[in-house]
């Protein structure tokens, strides 16, 4: 590894991930579906780093690998010098607070039975940070960031819009200030006036808190936009 | 042109809250072998007005007025069992999100086979290789039939789903946002596999998209929804190329263009503080 790794934030080094599919009627035969084929990537801090590629070539699975939510087969990946599969517990939990994941399916990585203000609070109470109260003012300041009201914390995601959905999950991720965020296709089910707003949004969070986004879009029309307002 | 569906006057409000409209007095129709597309804000009230086309609104909800016609019959007249008919055979619908509609305990091929054994008299031989046939107009490999939905990625996801709801070969189809996880090449090939459905079968299409390329390509008509309300309709060129309505106008101004060198700009709603809605 080079001296110069200091500035980078994230590296993951020779990913390999491969799933055993289960076929035929008794399940007994298998077929193999690889996913990373030694991927490799650096990203520095306070930039940003797209992801583009067809739908099936691995963007998701190299996120949950990065994050952790998915062992691999091969390599490893480094935040801010530390390997995370060496860590656990707390020390696992200290950095994830630090690297945080906008899902590219809302509607399943919303809980149907907790309520916004609880989805997007969880990160702040598991974190234990501030009180309740300034937990709270946090939790709907970012919520008014991305174009939801105070009111709205009260409500169930079944009671939200797609669009409305994926703007919890990204405010659930924001709300914690981590240092990485890795963006899956998190525009993708917003209308173009939401997108505009979304992308503003993440850039002048990048300016304030020199956060770094690992962003994974299938259109290149939208990472073309993220290079040129999130340099 | 036979009129497939017909919008009349349909106002949806949360049961708890009726005076707040969701979507409100809204009206239009569809020609069998015609494409009309929705466009509109986030939370504008799109899905809503797909889900009561399809008797499919949450218990939460409730249509408070209106009608919606399906070959002249009143969708809201229907028994289950015909709604159940209805459904898949005569409409199918792509929900915009996946997985409220796939289950996770059965594998794709497996879902895709029972929409086409509910509805068609067929053997079991020939429901396997119309699966692979669907899987394989999608784009995916037909050995992926034997994976369960959350073994496929977002897009493959999607892809199943517009199997699924054109297994049947439907009189309407409505989508939506069915191609928001595919890239271009996928999107493109999914786009001829419906439109030669709608030259072959004269299928009429109720699209919902965020995606004015989208539009441009498949509508023959466009529905411009703003907070509930139908804002503008017409055709697609009328709409595209010259939108009377200001919301129309700031929505399209907000379109990026395809280098993303034009600087990105929030939507302008000048026009709503100036009364001028
Ligand atoms: N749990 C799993 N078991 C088997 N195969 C899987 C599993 N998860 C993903 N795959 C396969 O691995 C490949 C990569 O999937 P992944 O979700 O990473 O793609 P992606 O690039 O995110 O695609 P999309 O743009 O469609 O979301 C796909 O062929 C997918 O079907
Ligand atoms: N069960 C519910 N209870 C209360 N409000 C609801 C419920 N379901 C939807 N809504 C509200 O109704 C409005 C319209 O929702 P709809 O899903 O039709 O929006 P949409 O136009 O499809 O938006 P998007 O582009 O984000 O998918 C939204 O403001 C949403 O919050
Ligand atoms: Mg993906
Ligand atoms: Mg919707």
């Amino acid at each position: 590894m080079s001296s110069s790794a200091s500035t980078d934030i994230l590296v993951a080094n020779n990913l390999n991930k491969t799933y055993t599919q289960r076929t035929g009627r008794l399940g007994l035969s298998s077929n193999k579906i690889k996913a990373l084929d030694n991927v490799s990537l650096r990203l520095r801090a306070g930039s940003t780093l797209a992801v583009v590629g067809e739908s099936g070539s691995g963007k998701s699975t190299l996120a949950r690998c990065l994050l952790q939510l998915l062992p691999l087969d091969g390599g490893e990946v480094l935040f801010q010098g530390q390997n995370l599969a060496k860590l656990s517990g707390e020390a696992l939990r200290q950095e994830r607070r630090h690297l945080q994941m906008i899902f590219q399916d809302p509607f399943a990585s919303l809980n149907p039975r907790m309520n916004v203000g609880d989805i997007v609070g969880e990160g702040l109470l598991i974190h234990k940070l501030g009180n309740a109260a300034q937990q709270r003012e946090q939790v709907v300041k970012m919520l008014e960031r991305v174009g939801l009201t105070a009111a709205d914390t009260k409500k169930y995601p079944h009671q939200f819009s797609g669009g409305q959905r994926q703007r919890i999950g990204i405010a659930r991720a924001l709300v914690l200030e981590p240092k990485v965020v890795i963006c899956d296709e998190p525009v993708s089910a917003l209308d173009v006036s939401i997108q505009a707003q979304i992308l503003l949004l993440l850039k002048s969070l990048q300016q304030e808190m020199s956060l770094s986004y690992l962003f994974i879009s299938h259109d290149l029309r939208v990472v073309s936009i993220s290079r040129t307002i999130l340099p | 042109m036979t009129e497939l569906l017909r919008i009349e006057n349909l106002t949806i409000s949360p049961k708890a809250e009726p005076e707040r409209l969701l979507v409100n007095n809204i009206s239009f129709a569809l020609e069998s072998g015609k494409t009309t597309c929705i466009v509109g804000e986030s939370g504008s009230g799109k899905s809503l007005t797909a889900l009561a086309v399809m008797g499919l609104l949450s218990d939460q909800l409730r249509r408070q007025s209106g009608h919606v016609y399906f070959k002249g019959q009143d969708i809201a007249q229907a028994s289950h069992e015909q709604l159940r008919k209805i459904r898949g055979k005569q409409i199918g619908m792509i929900f915009q999100e996946p997985m409220t509609s796939l289950n996770p305990v059965l594998t794709v091929g497996y879902q895709i086979g029972e929409s086409l054994a509910v509805h068609l008299d067929l053997s079991g031989a020939e429901i396997k290789a119309r699966v692979a046939s669907l899987l394989q107009q999608v784009g995916i490999a037909p050995e992926r039939a034997n994976s369960y939905p959350d073994e496929l990625s977002g897009g493959q996801r999607q892809r199943v789903m517009i199997a699924m709801s054109i297994a049947c070969e439907p009189a309407m189809l409505i989508a939506d946002e069915p191609t928001t996880a595919l890239d271009v090449t996928v999107q493109a090939q999914i786009l001829k596999l419906l439109d030669e459905l709608k030259s072959r079968m004269h299928m009429g299409m109720l699209f919902i998209t965020h995606d004015f390329g989208v539009v441009a390509d498949i509508a023959d008509n466009v529905v411009v929804m703003f907070r509930g309300e139908i804002v503008e309709a017409g055709p697609v060129k009328d709409v595209l190329q010259n939108p009377q309505h200001p919301y129309t106008r700031a929505l399209l101004d907000c379109v990026p263009d395809a280098d993303g060198n034009k600087p990105l700009k929030p939507i302008d709603y000048a026009w709503l503080q100036a009364g001028a809605a």
